[in-house]
């Protein structure tokens, strides 16, 4: 069996190099598994992308068909609050950047208190999430659940429809408000469902920061990590205009 | 036979005499389709055996025993640009080819005679103009060119007739249409082809094709005794769709005569022909479909009407070529309850009442 | 078939190599716990195996059901649970990740010259969730089953049948995360773990078709979860997204659907075409012929592959011109599936052939998937796929390019690598005969399903008119030989792996890397990181080595 025609050579001072603790043992070169890590985690992305494509696609066609349930619908959502979110959202995707910042220059404490930020100003999303949950669940906007076109055909007995002065939609239309609650309930959901995760995974974070884990020189986690948040972000970024903002003046 | 066993000497005598390798060409478009389908059977049994030859003989040329040291090729250019090439042409004539018969099944010629087919789990049915009703079977005239537009109340079906190579979906919610002529008279095989659950394959039944004139007798014996029409009118009254849609100057709705394939404009200032689809449309979901100048109103008939109903009602729309019948619609509707009595002796007995012109119902 | 190219060690002396990645550690959690990504190759391939006979079987139930006219083996409802169960499982736990997950994973780094895929937890990841998937399913089918059929179609899945939709959706869901880590595995692999030397345009064909194939499970999966995730949705809460009635609009679903399952298609042969290069290069000693149209040919499969979903919608009223579109397309998808095709048939040309069981389970690949692909044109042909669709037609058609095609290119690549996987190799004969079997045993099953497809027998019928008997008697006749052949390899392979002759490292005098280290590999797979100085199949770079070798030992 001595029959073994490896290609020799090259490769020798590789073995000999040394290796940071974190490298691990199938990566040639710390670089290589930083790149490796940071584009996989790209194409992660992408396939998210993808994942909230599928709802988008049907928003807009639903949108197109039935325009004035959208627009009626549209106006129950609570347009302080989503705005004060997408504040949130945003001081957070800036606290997560200074979270990576604080983690390439080593700082220990800066990083932590980042990663603690981020971790709170995710749960007042949340928070402020479930704040106009209830209020959908108040007003029976909640598809499926004892769904009520009370709101669309007699605006005037909404306070929320009377404000916009909407016009009262005939039954048919009324009925099509469901889609538009079920597109913002799975759309929001499926962001909410994104930051619960991205939340657990912080809490993990502050608790490894806080042992130095990050601030050794190994910030690929938080890197990564990073883009995930900030690709959250991003996706609120599109939802926002869509559900809350595109129709407000009609 | 002693030697054969009774049962496989059954099974054998069964085979050989019910033995199918071929459907039957029984549609005008039929002969067509097989022109194509052989087409590409020639086609892609000379590329099978271009490219067995070229395996075999290569296998056979260059085995190991016959040539031991393989002769190391980069490739050719030449050649890739000829297996490129050619199988595309063949390709984009067989997309061409087939484009042109696609045009053909799925546009119905204008003087297509209708039958509307609705779709259910598990049975199709079908409603003819004249009134007649089937269920699992469709009879059709020969030589004649016949359109179905389908709809499925339920799930996704799908109309099969294997025999004219013509096949459409039967979709929930909107209409779908197909068109044939039935060339040779016999009884050939309909199927669902879409899976629609437990009894998809019970889903079947037959296609009867008579010549013109058996096709007449069976209408005269068939007949339920009031046409699609007649009893779209008295849906009609029922519902009191004439109470707007009239021609009275308050009218609330649009006159409904002439209609049908007229350009609409629409208050969402859409301009739309009014077909089929967009009658359906308007009676289950009138607030996408206000005719402009009159208000969103209408209610919607979701739930409240059957797809035979809707059909009943399209068809009525389709035939009335003038109001006179609606305002007796109207009237007839003030004397409820013996109106539902009248309305369909009226229109069958008294042609003769009615002068030509103002007939509504085109029979 | 006398002739051979196998170079074994010589049996009295040869052994297996003490320490190999089998052996490295011992016990049932160091395989559960590993990162190696060729003991996950192996945990794949027993489960996809047990999934393989599972769905099998359901197919022996289907064709023994349609033995007769009637449904009088089973009623209605459990046929149609039989056949759905049947492509779920062939589909999403066996055809998907029958290539990548077993042989991808097992020789891509090696192929690449790289110790492991760049993500070995994701890779084990993705075993897991396949595993947990795959219980769901089990679950789902013991618990009543599911009878939509594997498309899911809507409203008949959302709203009319009973059965455990929910649970099988949701096995799929996972299913289709593990598809989406395997194919980013093979990406971020492809793309930053290549060895010095390694250039895209000197990988290996089957890096390449891997490669095209990871690019269409990455961007299409997700659509096919969140389509199925609506579906759970509106069958639970009824949120009216697929429903006529409330406005939905059920041929969205269509959309959804076939974006990912058309390309899932690609997903299940591209790899299987990948395996095809390897064997036929090496069984006729020579490159391949076009290398970079074959390469390109792969790359253009997966784009084309992404716009042509709408060809499974042309009877169900989709827009005229939009059936023109997909057709053309369709057409032009066509078109590198054929260039692939000559391209193998080239390299025979003045190579040195013989005809070990891989070469022959090819040749099997290459008229069976001819064959397929070009029945595929007829059904991408729009006016001719009016009477063919939804009819036996189409069933022959994928069964000749899934099964006909991937489960040939499967088999071929099993045995073509057994050697290197588990160091000692298969019976030849045997195996040769199993190869022959399943050959003519595929083709007395499918070929007559064309015919009935013609004849316009409709596909998911239990019962059916009485003058398509003798058709699926000759069906059923066949599917108990190619049951044969498939059952051949399990016994004859499971005796190889402790009665096989020693391998040795290079058994077929192969050039991709995964050959020159020993066999089984090392856990690390090479001894030092190897540099690719030559192009892929450089059979002359491998004889100077030899000599070099020669040289050196005398």
């Amino acid at each position: 069996m001595s029959d073994s025609p490896v290609i020799t050579q090259g490769a020798l001072e590789a073995a000999h190099h040394e290796h940071p603790p974190y490298q691990r043992h199938h990566f040639e070169t710390i670089g290589q598994q930083n790149d490796a890590t940071n584009f996989a985690m790209w194409l992660f992305l992408l396939t998210e992308i993808m994942f909230f494509g599928g709802l988008f696609t049907a928003y807009l066609i639903y949108r197109n068909w039935y325009y004035p349930a959208f627009v009626a619908a549209s106006h129950q959502l609570n347009i302080v609050w989503g705005s004060a979110n997408t504040a949130v959202l945003i001081s957070s995707s800036f606290t997560m950047a200074m979270g990576v910042w604080c983690a390439e220059t080593r700082r220990k404490s800066g990083l932590v208190l980042a990663l603690v930020l981020t971790f709170l100003l995710g749960l007042v999303f949340l928070g402020i999430k479930t704040i106009e949950y209830s209020e959908k669940i108040e007003k029976h906007h909640v598809p499926g659940f004892h769904y009520s076109i009370q709101s669309f055909v007699n605006p005037a007995s909404d306070p929320v429809a009377a404000a916009y002065g909407d016009k009262p939609l005939a039954l048919d239309m009324a009925g099509k408000t469901e889609l538009y609650f079920f597109l913002y309930f799975a759309m929001t959901g499926m962001h909410a469902l994104h930051m619960i995760i991205g939340i657990a995974i912080l809490g993990y974070m502050i608790f490894r920061a806080r042992a130095g884990a990050y601030t050794s020189g190994h910030v690929t986690f938080v890197e990564n990590f990073g883009l995930y948040w900030h690709f959250v972000d991003i996706v609120w970024i599109f939802l926002f205009p869509l559900l809350y903002l595109i129709s407000r003046h009609q | 036979m002693p030697h054969i066993s009774p049962v496989i000497w059954q099974f054998l005598v069964k085979w050989m005499t019910n033995f199918a390798l071929f459907p039957p060409e029984a549609s005008r478009i039929a002969p067509q389709m097989d022109a194509l389908y052989f087409f590409m059977v020639l086609v892609s049994l000379i590329g099978l055996t271009i490219v067995i030859l070229l395996v075999t003989s290569f296998s056979i040329l260059y085995s190991r025993k016959r040539h031991p040291v393989a002769v190391q090729i980069e490739g050719s250019t030449l050649l890739e640009a000829t297996w490129t090439i050619i199988p595309l042409g063949l390709f984009l004539v067989m997309f061409v080819w087939g484009a042109l018969l696609y045009f053909r099944i799925y546009t119905p010629p204008a003087n297509a005679m209708n039958i509307y087919v609705v779709g259910k789990q598990w049975m199709w049915k079908a409603e003819h103009p004249g009134g007649q009703h089937e269920i699992n079977s469709l009879h059709v005239p020969s030589g004649r060119a016949v359109q179905l537009t389908l709809i499925s109340q339920d799930v996704f079906h799908s109309f099969s007739i294997p025999a004219f190579r013509v096949k459409r979906e039967a979709i929930p919610g909107r209409y779908t249409t197909v068109w044939f002529e039935a060339t040779t008279p016999g009884t050939y095989h309909l199927f669902c082809t879409q899976y629609c659950g437990t009894d998809h394959s019970h889903m079947i039944g037959d296609v009867v094709v008579l010549t013109p004139e058996d096709y007449q007798k069976w209408l005269a014996g068939s007949t339920s005794g009031a046409s699609l029409a007649q009893n779209g009118e008295r849906l009609f009254a029922s519902l009191s769709c004439a109470a707007c849609h009239n021609t009275r100057p308050d009218a609330r709705g649009p006159s409904l005569a002439n209609v049908y394939g007229s350009r609409l404009r629409l208050s969402s200032g859409q301009s739309i022909i009014a077909d089929d689809a967009y009658l359906r449309d308007a009676i289950l979901n009138p607030s996408q479909h206000i005719t402009q100048g009159f208000a969103p109103i209408m209610p919607t008939y979701q739930g409240q009407i059957s797809e035979e109903g809707v059909i009943a009602l399209v068809e009525y729309i389709k035939n009335l070529n003038s109001d006179y019948r609606v305002q007796q619609t109207t009237t007839t509707t003030d004397l409820l309850p013996e109106s539902e009595g009248k309305a369909a002796p009226a229109g069958q007995n008294a042609p003769g009442k009615n002068p030509a012109g103002q007939g509504m119902v085109k029979q | 078939m006398s002739t051979t190219i196998i170079s074994l060690p010589d049996q009295s002396t040869a052994r297996v190599p003490k320490v190999n990645y089998l052996t490295k550690e011992n016990g049932l959690l160091s395989w559960l716990l590993t990162g190696d990504h060729k003991r996950i190759a192996m945990l794949y391939l027993i489960s996809i195996s047990f999934f393989f006979f599972i769905g099998g079987a359901l197919a022996g139930l289907i064709r023994l059901e349609l033995l007769t006219p009637q449904s009088d083996l089973m009623a209605t409802d459990t046929y149609n649970k039989v056949f759905s169960m049947h492509g779920i499982i062939m589909i999403f736990f066996f055809l998907v990740p029958s290539v990548p997950a077993t042989l991808g994973n097992f020789f891509i780094p090696m192929m690449l010259g790289a110790k492991d895929l760049a993500l070995p937890k994701v890779n084990l990841l993705s075993w897991y969730l396949y595993v947990a998937a795959g219980i769901l399913a089990l679950y789902a089918m013991s618990t009543g089953g599911v009878d939509t059929g594997w498309t899911f179609t809507t409203p008949l899945s959302t709203h009319y049948v009973n059965t455990n939709v929910i649970t099988t959706g949701l096995a799929i869901f996972i299913a289709g995360f593990s598809s989406i880590f395997t194919g980013l595995n093979f990406i971020v692999t492809i793309h930053k773990m290549r060895a010095p030397g390694m250039t895209w345009f000197r990988m290996p064909l089957f890096v390449w078709a891997h490669y095209a194939a990871s690019i269409l499970m990455v961007l299409g999966t997700p659509v096919l979860a969140i389509a199925l995730v609506l579906v759970v949705l509106e069958r639970t809460v009824g949120i009216g997204v697929f429903d006529p009635a409330k406005g939905g609009d059920p041929l969205l679903f269509q959309h959804l659907f076939w974006f990912y399952s058309h390309p899932a298609v690609y997903i299940m042969i591209l790899p299987g075409m990948g395996v095809i290069n390897e064997v036929i290069s090496t069984f006729s000693r020579k490159r391949v012929f076009g290398y970079t149209a074959v390469a390109f040919s792969s790359v253009a499969i997966a784009v084309f592959g992404f716009f042509v979903w709408a060809h499974h919608m042309f009877i169900m009223g989709v827009s005229n011109y939009a059936v023109l579109v997909f057709s053309l397309l369709t057409m032009l998808v066509a078109v590198p599936s054929a260039i692939k095709i000559f391209n193998w048939a080239f390299t025979l040309y003045k190579g040195s052939i013989t005809f070990e069981t891989p070469m022959l389970y090819s040749f099997g690949f290459m008229g069976l998937f001819t064959i397929g692909g070009l029945t595929g044109v007829f059904l991408g042909t729009s006016g001719t796929d009016i009477h063919l669709t939804e009819t036996y037609f189409i069933v022959a058609h994928f069964h000749f390019v899934m099964v006909g095609g991937m489960l040939m290119a499967f088999l071929a690549g099993l045995h073509f690598w057994w050697p290197k996987m588990t160091g000692r190799m298969y019976p030849e004969k045997i195996s040769q005969l199993a190869a022959v079997v399943t050959f003519i045993g595929f083709n007395f099953t499918f070929f007559p399903q064309f015919v009935l497809g013609t004849l316009g027998m409709p596909r998911r019928y239990a019962s059916y008119p009485p003058e398509f008997q003798i058709l699926n008697v000759f069906s059923t006749a066949g599917a108990t030989i190619l049951g044969v052949g498939y059952l051949l390899p399990v016994l004859y392979l499971t005796w190889s792996l402790k009665y096989g002759e020693i391998a040795g490292n290079n058994p077929w005098q192969a050039t991709g890397l995964e050959w020159q280290t020993q066999s089984p590999p090392l856990t690390e797979n090479f001894i030092e990181t190897p540099i690719m100085d030559h192009e892929a199949y450089d059979y002359e770079w491998l004889e100077r080595q030899k000599e070099k070798e020669v040289a050196s030992v005398g």
